[in-house]
C-alpha cells in the first residue's frame, strides 16, 4: 500500500512586537537597553509584511520561480497586502496575541482590557478563530494590575510594534528556570503557531479533525518542568486545541530536520497499518526573531525576522491522487558517513535515488534549506540555500550527470531562492511542501525531494550533524482531470 | 600560508566546511588547534 501527502499548510503570524523576546535581541537589549530604540525605528508594519515577496512565496500567493525572477532587494517591492494565500493566513500581531490567550490554560498571558475590546471583532471575523476562543481570552485585566505583574512577578512585557504595553506574560513557578515567563512564552508561541497551521489544514478541507487519530509534532520547543526538561508531547496539546479528540501523539526532535524525521516516521506508521493518516505540525521558533537583527541595523534593512512561523500536512494512505511519498527511497545521513559536506549530501540524495535507479536530474526540484537570504546575507551568514544547491550541482558534475558548465543551469533548474524566515525546522525543506503538493497533483512535476540538515552539534552531545531525505512523486493512478477531493 | 607551529582557532559552519575537518587539515600541516567548534548560522 502507498503512502502519500495528502496536502500542507503553512502559517505566519506578523509579530513585531515580540522580537524582542527573541534570543540575540533579549541579550543584546539587557546589555544596551537604549538600543531598543534603533531596534524598534526598523520594525516593518503589518502591510510591508504582507507585501513582501517571500512572504508570499511562503503562503502560496507567489511562487518560488516568480520570487527569483523579482530584483533585490525584496523589502523594496510594493505588491498586494494579501492577508492569506492560497496555502496559509498571516496573522497580526494584534489577533496572534488573541489567540495566544486562548491557548493558554494556566493564565500565562495576560491581556489588557482595553486591548482585548480592540482586538474582539477581529477575533471573531477571523476564519482560524472557534467559539470557544472568544470566551477563552475573556475580558483582560485593569492595565494597573498588568503592570503589578510586571514589578513583582518576573514577568515579561507584551507589546505592539510600537510599543505600547498590551498585557504580560508570567512565570509558573518560582524557581524551575524551565517554568520561567520567556520559556513559558517561546513554547506557548509555538503551540499557538502549530495550533492555526493545523485549523488552517482542517478548515481548508485537507484534513478532518474528529479523524485524525495521531498527530507528530516537529517543533523545536522544549516544553517541560525542571525534573523533565524537554519531556514534550506539545503534539497532543495541539491536537486539543483543534478538535482532534480521537487523536494521541508524540514529538519527534532532531534539530532542524525533525520535520522530515516526522514525515517518515508518519508514514512508515500508515504503511504498517498502524494508524490510517497521521498529522505532522511544527510550530514556531520565537527564540529566532531578530537573530540576525544587527546586521539588519548596520545595513539600514528593515528588521526581516519579525514573524513567526509554523506548518500542518496529513499523510494518510493511497487515496489515487496525491504525491507518492517513497518509503523505498529514504535518505539517511548515517553515523559512520562522515560529517564533509559531500558525504552528507551523497547520503541523502545520491544513495536513495540509486536505490530506485534514478539519478540526481530525474529529480524536479530539491527542497533543502530554505532560509532567505534577505535574512541571512545582511550578517554574513550568507545565502545557505544557494550554497547547498551548488553543492548538489557539483555533485552531479562529479557524478558525470551535468558537464561543468552545466552547473548554473542545474541549480537555476532544480533549486529555488530562499524565501523561508530563519525560524529553524520550519526554514528546512517543509515550506516547499504546499507548492510540491500543488506541482505534483495540478502541474507538471513528477518528483521533489526534501532534505534538511540538522546542527547536532549545538546541543553539546556529539560533534555530528544530521540529516534525512524522503521522495514525493506524482501519483501514477492521478488522472489528468483532478478527481473531485469531496467524494 | 605556513601552518606549522602556529595555535588555531578551527570554525566550521553546517552548510560549509565543519569543524572537524578544519582542525585535522590544520593538524596535518603542523598546526596547534586550541579550539575546534562548528556553527550554525541558520
Amino acid at each position: 500500500m502507498a503512502v502519500v501527502v495528502r496536502g500542507a499548510r503553512m502559517l505566519l503570524a506578523h509579530t513585531p512586537g515580540l522580537v524582542r523576546h527573541g534570543s540575540k535581541p533579549a541579550r543584546e537589549l539587557a546589555r544596551d537597553p537604549a538600543l531598543l530604540d534603533r531596534l524598534a525605528a526598523r520594525l516593518r508594519p503589518y502591510a510591508a509584511a504582507a507585501a513582501y515577496p517571500p512572504n508570499r512565496v511562503f503562503l502560496g500567493a507567489l511562487s518560488p520561480d516568480a520570487l527569483a525572477a523579482l530584483p533585490r532587494p525584496w523589502f523594496e517591492a510594493a505588491g498586494p497586502e494579501d492577508v492569506r494565500g492560497p496555502h496559509g493566513f498571516l496573522v497580526p500581531e494584534e489577533t496572534f496575541y488573541g489567540f495566544l490567550k486562548a491557548d493558554d490554560e494556566f493564565d500565562l498571558i495576560w491581556l489588557d482590557e482595553g486591548f482585548v475590546a480592540e482586538i474582539r471583532d477581529a477575533l471573531i471575523r477571523h476564519p482560524l478563530t472557534v467559539p470557544e476562543d472568544l470566551a477563552r481570552v475573556g475580558e483582560g485585566k485593569p492595565a494597573s494590575a498588568i503592570r503589578g505583574r510586571l514589578e513583582t512577578d518576573d514577568a515579561l512585557p507584551l507589546t505592539l510594534r510600537d510599543g505600547r504595553l498590551i498585557g504580560c506574560v508570567g512565570r509558573a513557578h518560582e524557581e524551575d528556570a524551565s517554568l520561567a515567563a520567556d520559556i513559558l512564552l517561546e513554547n506557548l508561541a509555538t503551540k499557538s503557531a502549530a495550533v492555526l497551521a493545523l485549523r488552517t489544514l482542517i478548515t481548508d478541507g485537507l484534513a478532518e479533525a474528529a479523524t485524525i487519530p495521531y498527530v507528530i509534532n516537529s517543533g523545536e520547543e522544549a516544553v517541560g518542568d525542571r525534573y523533565q526538561r524537554g519531556g514534550g508531547n506539545l503534539a497532543k496539546a495541539i491536537a486539543e486545541r483543534c478538535a482532534c479528540r480521537e487523536a494521541s501523539g508524540a514529538d519527534v526532535k532532531a534539530f532542524c530536520c525533525g520535520p522530515v524525521h516526522a514525515f517518515v516516521t508518519a508514514a512508515a506508521l500508515v504503511e504498517a497499518g498502524v494508524f490510517e493518516q497521521v498529522a505532522i505540525v511544527g510550530g514556531c521558533s520565537l527564540a529566532k526573531l531578530g537573530m540576525k537583527f544587527q546586521g539588519h541595523l548596520a545595513k539600514g534593512h528593515p528588521i526581516i525576522e519579525d514573524a513567526l512561523a509554523g506548518f500542518a500536512a496529513l499523510v494518510g494512505r493511497d487515496d489515487g491522487r496525491s504525491p507518492i511519498l517513497r518509503l523505498d527511497a529514504i535518505g539517511r545521513h548515517s553515523v559512520g558517513a562522515g560529517g564533509a559536506q559531500q558525504a552528507i549530501l551523497e547520503a541523502l540524495t545520491v544513495k536513495p535515488l540509486e536505490r530506485i535507479a534514478l539519478r540526481l536530474r530525474d529529480v524536479d526540484r530539491y527542497a533543502t534549506e530554505l532560509h532567505n537570504p534577505e535574512a541571512t546575507e545582511p550578517a554574513g551568514s550568507g545565502n545557505v540555500p544557494l550554497l547547498n544547491y551548488r553543492l548538489l550541482a557539483a555533485l552531479a558534475v562529479a557524478r558525470g550527470e551535468i558537464p561543468r558548465e552545466g552547473l548554473g543551469d542545474f541549480v537555476a533548474r532544480h533549486g529555488m531562492p530562499g524565501f523561508a524566515p530563519t525560524q529553524g525546522h520550519v526554514a528546512s525543506a517543509v515550506p516547499f511542501l504546499a507548492h510540491a503538493v500543488d506541482g505534483l497533483t495540478q502541474g507538471t512535476m513528477q518528483r521533489v525531494m526534501f532534505l534538511a540538515k540538522g546542527s547536532l552539534f549545538l546541543g553539546r552531545m556529539t560533534q555530528m550533524s544530521d540529516g534525512l531525505s524522503f521522495i514525493l512523486e506524482r501519483n501514477s493512478r492521478l488522472t489528468t482531470e483532478p478527481e473531485d477531493r469531496s467524494s | 600560508m605556513m601552518l606549522k607551529g602556529k595555535k588555531i582557532l578551527a570554525i566550521g559552519e553546517r552548510d560549509g566546511v565543519p569543524g572537524p575537518a578544519i582542525a585535522r587539515c590544520a593538524q596535518q600541516a603542523g598546526a596547534e588547534v586550541v579550539l575546534e567548534m562548528t556553527h550554525c548560522f541558520v
